[in-house]
C-alpha cells in the first residue's frame, strides 16, 4: 500500500474512517467469537478429556461411574453421515445436471428450483415431523424399528437419513449447478463437435470438470447434517445405544435406532437434560472437531484443481 | 463522445464495414488495389503483420500445395435463420481437400453460423432453422448420423477448450467409443502420437502425456485442441477464428500447421483477420449480411475483387 496523501485513512471523511472501522471491527470481532467458541470448548473438552470414553459404550444409569462413554454416539453419526450422503449426494447432483443441461420445460425447472429452494428454508424439526407422520404409515413399517406389539414406530437410521439427506440436498444442488454454469458453453461444444452424444458429454466432460463443486457441496451438507438435533430426537429415536431392528443384521442396523454426538450433547449437557455436563463438554469438543474437519476438508476442494476456461 | 460520431474502428479491420467508413479510407476504394504490398508495421496491424510475415518483410502467400484438390463438402443455396433474422442466405460453396479456404467479413455477417452448419453444430442451436443442402463427399450430412458426421468434419474453436483431464485423454477423447468396450490406453498410444505429432505438439509434450491438459499454454492448448480433432482422422477440418486469443508466435506456429495440414484435410477456416486469410488461404469467400458476396482464389479476391462492396472491405484493411 502506497502512504500517498489520498490514501491516508486520517485524511478521509468522518463517515469513510466510521465505515473503515467498523469493517475492520465486523471482521476482528468474528475471529473473537469464533476463537472464543472453539477455545472454551477445546478448554473444556481437554478438562475432562477421556480417550476410553470414545470406545465406551453410554449406559443410562445416574451414577457417572457407570454411565460409560459414547461409542455409539460417534458411530450413529458417523453411519448418519454416510447414509445421508448417499442419498443427497447422487440425488443432488442429477437434480443440478437437469436444472443446469437440460431444464426444459421451463415451468418444470421453476417448479424445481423452488421445490430445492423450499426444503433448503424448511426448518428441520419440520422436516423431522412430516418424516415421522411418513415412516409411521403402516406399508413403511418394514423401514423403521418395531414398537412393542409390532406398532409401527416410524424411527430408524433410515427414516433420520432420508430426512437429514434433504438438509444437505440444497447445497450439493446449488455447488453444482454453480460448478457446471461455470463451465463455458464451447466446452460443452467441443464435446459435440467430436462426435460425442450429450450424455457422453456429462459423463466425460462436465462431470468431471464439475468434481470440486461436487465436492464442497457435499461436504458442507455434511456438516450440516452432522450438526443437526432436531431430527435425530424425533426421528432416530435418541436411544443411547444402537438397537439393531431386525436380528443384529446390517439391514436391521440401518432400521434399529441410535443416537448421534448432538442428541448425547443434548442430553447430557447443562443446556439439556445435564445429566452428565462433563461427557457433553468432551462429546461436543469431539463434534466440533468433526465438523472443523468438514469445513477444512471444504476449504481443500475449493482450493483444488479448478479449471479455468477463458468465456 | 462516442456518442457524438459513428464508432471508430478501435483495432479490427471489420469494423470498418458496420460504421459508415471514414473519408480517408474510402479513396482507396476508386483506387486499383495493390493488396500484395506490405501492410506497415505500425500499431494498428502490428499483430497481423507480426506473424509468418515477421518483421518488416511483405505478407507472404503460400505455395499451392502440389497434392490433388479434391472437393469433399458443398453446400447448395443454404440459408440459416435464427427465428425470423437470416444469418446465412442462399451459400453455395465447394470445400476442398488440398486447400484451406477462409471465409472472412464483418462480425456478424453469418460467417461461423456457415462454419458450424458443415458439422450441424448449428442445430443445437434451438431457434436455428437450415434450408438448401450441404453434402460430404456426395452424400447429404442431413441423412447421416450426426455423431458420425461430427467425426468426419471436426472443429477447432476461437477459445482453447481443452478437456479437464491429461493431455493423453483430451487427444483420445474421440477415439473412445461411447459406452461400449473402451479400447485399452496402448491401443490409442500410436493414434494419439500421430495425432500429436501432426499437430506440432508431439515435442513439447511427448514426455508428459499424464499431464493435465489445462496447464499447457494458449498456444500449447489450441494445438491440442487441433490434435484433439485430428485424432478420428476427419476429413474436413473446421477453424474458428483460431488464433483470435493466441499471441502471435503461437499464431505463426498454427498458421504453418494448418498449411501443412491442407493435404491431409479439407480445411475450411473463418478469420476476421484479413492479413491472415492472405497468409495462409488458397480459396476466400468474403461474406456481408449473410451473403456470399465474392468467392475465388484468395490472390484475386485480395488483388483484384469484382463486386464493390468486396473492394470496399478489402481496401479498408490494407489501404
Amino acid at each position: 500500500m502506497s502512504t500517498a496523501p489520498y490514501d491516508s485513512v486520517r485524511s478521509w471523511p468522518l463517515r469513510d474512517r466510521v465505515g473503515y472501522y467498523a469493517a475492520w471491527g465486523a471482521g476482528l470481532t468474528l475471529i473473537g467469537v469464533a476463537g472464543a467458541i472453539v477455545l472454551y470448548m477445546a478448554f473444556r473438552g481437554l478438562q475432562y478429556f477421556d480417550l476410553g470414553l470414545l470406545f465406551d459404550s453410554p449406559n443410562s444409569t445416574l451414577d457417572q461411574s457407570q454411565s460409560g462413554g459414547f461409542k455409539d454416539p460417534i458411530i450413529g453419526t458417523a453411519l448418519l453421515l454416510v447414509m445421508s450422503t448417499a442419498i443427497a449426494a447422487p440425488l443432488g447432483v442429477t437434480i443440478a445436471i437437469w436444472l443446469t443441461e437440460y431444464g426444459r420445460p421451463a415451468w418444470l425447472a421453476r417448479t424445481v428450483e423452488s421445490a430445492v429452494e423450499v426444503v433448503a428454508g424448511t426448518p428441520s424439526i419440520v422436516l423431522a415431523m412430516f418424516g415421522l407422520v411418513f415412516f409411521q404409515q403402516q406399508w413403511l413399517g418394514f423401514l423403521t424399528f418395531d414398537a412393542e406389539g409390532g406398532a409401527v414406530l416410524g424411527r430408524s437410521f433410515i427414516a433420520a437419513a432420508a430426512m437429514m439427506s434433504l438438509i444437505a440436498l440444497p447445497l450439493v444442488v446449488g455447488a453444482t449447478r454453480e460448478a457446471l454454469n461455470a463451465i463455458p458453453g464451447h466446452v460443452r461444444e467441443a464435446s459435440y463437435a467430436l462426435g460425442k452424444t450429450k450424455a457422453a458429454t456429462i459423463r466425460r466432460v462436465l462431470l468431471p470438470a464439475a468434481r470440486p463443486g461436487i465436492g464442497t457441496g457435499t461436504a458442507l451438507g455434511m456438516g450440516r447434517v452432522a450438526g443437526d438435533t432436531a431430527i435425530v430426537v424425533v426421528l432416530l429415536g435418541a436411544t443411547l445405544q444402537i438397537l439393531n431392528g431386525a436380528n443384529g443384521s446390517v439391514f436391521g442396523l440401518f432400521r434399529g435406532t441410535g443416537s448421534t454426538l448432538t442428541s448425547y450433547v443434548y442430553y447430557n449437557s447443562p443446556a439439556g437434560e445435564g445429566l452428565a455436563p462433563e461427557k457433553a463438554y468432551f462429546a461436543a469438543f469431539v463434534l466440533l472437531l468433526v465438523v472443523i474437519a468438514l469445513n477444512f476438508l471444504v476449504t481443500r476442494i475449493a482450493r483444488g484443481r479448478e479449471p479455468a476456461w477463458t468465456r | 463522445m462516442d456518442a457524438l460520431k459513428p464508432p471508430e474502428p478501435p483495432r479490427e479491420e471489420q469494423d470498418v464495414i458496420v460504421a459508415p467508413p471514414p473519408p480517408v479510407r474510402r479513396i482507396v476504394v476508386d483506387q486499383e488495389p495493390t493488396v500484395v504490398q506490405p501492410p506497415p508495421a505500425n500499431g494498428h496491424v502490428a499483430h497481423a503483420s507480426s506473424g509468418v510475415a515477421g518483421l518488416g518483410s511483405p505478407v507472404r502467400r503460400p505455395e499451392p500445395s502440389p497434392g490433388p484438390k479434391v472437393e469433399r463438402m458443398r453446400t447448395e443455396s443454404v440459408r440459416i435463420s435464427y427465428g425470423e433474422k437470416v444469418a446465412v442466405d442462399d451459400v453455395t460453396l465447394p470445400v476442398r481437400q488440398g486447400e484451406v479456404l477462409a471465409l472472412i467479413g464483418p462480425s456478424g455477417c453469418g460467417k461461423t453460423t456457415l462454419l458450424r452448419s458443415l458439422n450441424r453444430l448449428v442445430e443445437i442451436t434451438p431457434t436455428a432453422t437450415r434450408g438448401g443442402r450441404i453434402t460430404l463427399d456426395g452424400e447429404d450430412i442431413d441423412r447421416m448420423e450426426v455423431t458420425a458426421l461430427r467425426r468426419r468434419v471436426s472443429m477447432v474453436f476461437q477459445q482453447p477448450n481443452p478437456f479437464p483431464m491429461s493431455i493423453f485423454d483430451n487427444v483420445a477423447y474421440a477415439l473412445r467409443e461411447q459406452g461400449s468396450g473402451r479400447p485399452g490406453k496402448d491401443a490409442l498410444m500410436s493414434h494419439v502420437g500421430d495425432a500429436l505429432v501432426r499437430a506440432g505438439l508431439w515435442d513439447e509434450v511427448g514426455a508428459t502425456l499424464d499431464h493435465p491438459a489445462l496447464r499447457l499454454s494458449g498456444g500449447q492448448q489450441q494445438r491440442l485442441c487441433i490434435a484433439r480433432a485430428l485424432a478420428a482422422r476427419p476429413e474436413v477440418l473446421l477453424l474458428d477464428e483460431p488464433c483470435s486469443a493466441l499471441d502471435p508466435r503461437s499464431t505463426q506456429v498454427i498458421e504453418e500447421l494448418i498449411l501443412k495440414l491442407r493435404d491431409e484435410v479439407a480445411v475450411v477456416i473463418v478469420t476476421h483477420n484479413m492479413q491472415q486469410a492472405l497468409r495462409i488461404a488458397d480459396h476466400v469467400g468474403f461474406m456481408y449480411l449473410g451473403e456470399l458476396v465474392e468467392y475465388g482464389p484468395a490472390e484475386q479476391v485480395f488483388g483484384d475483387p469484382r463486386e464493390p462492396r468486396t473492394r470496399e472491405y478489402v481496401g479498408g484493411a490494407f489501404g
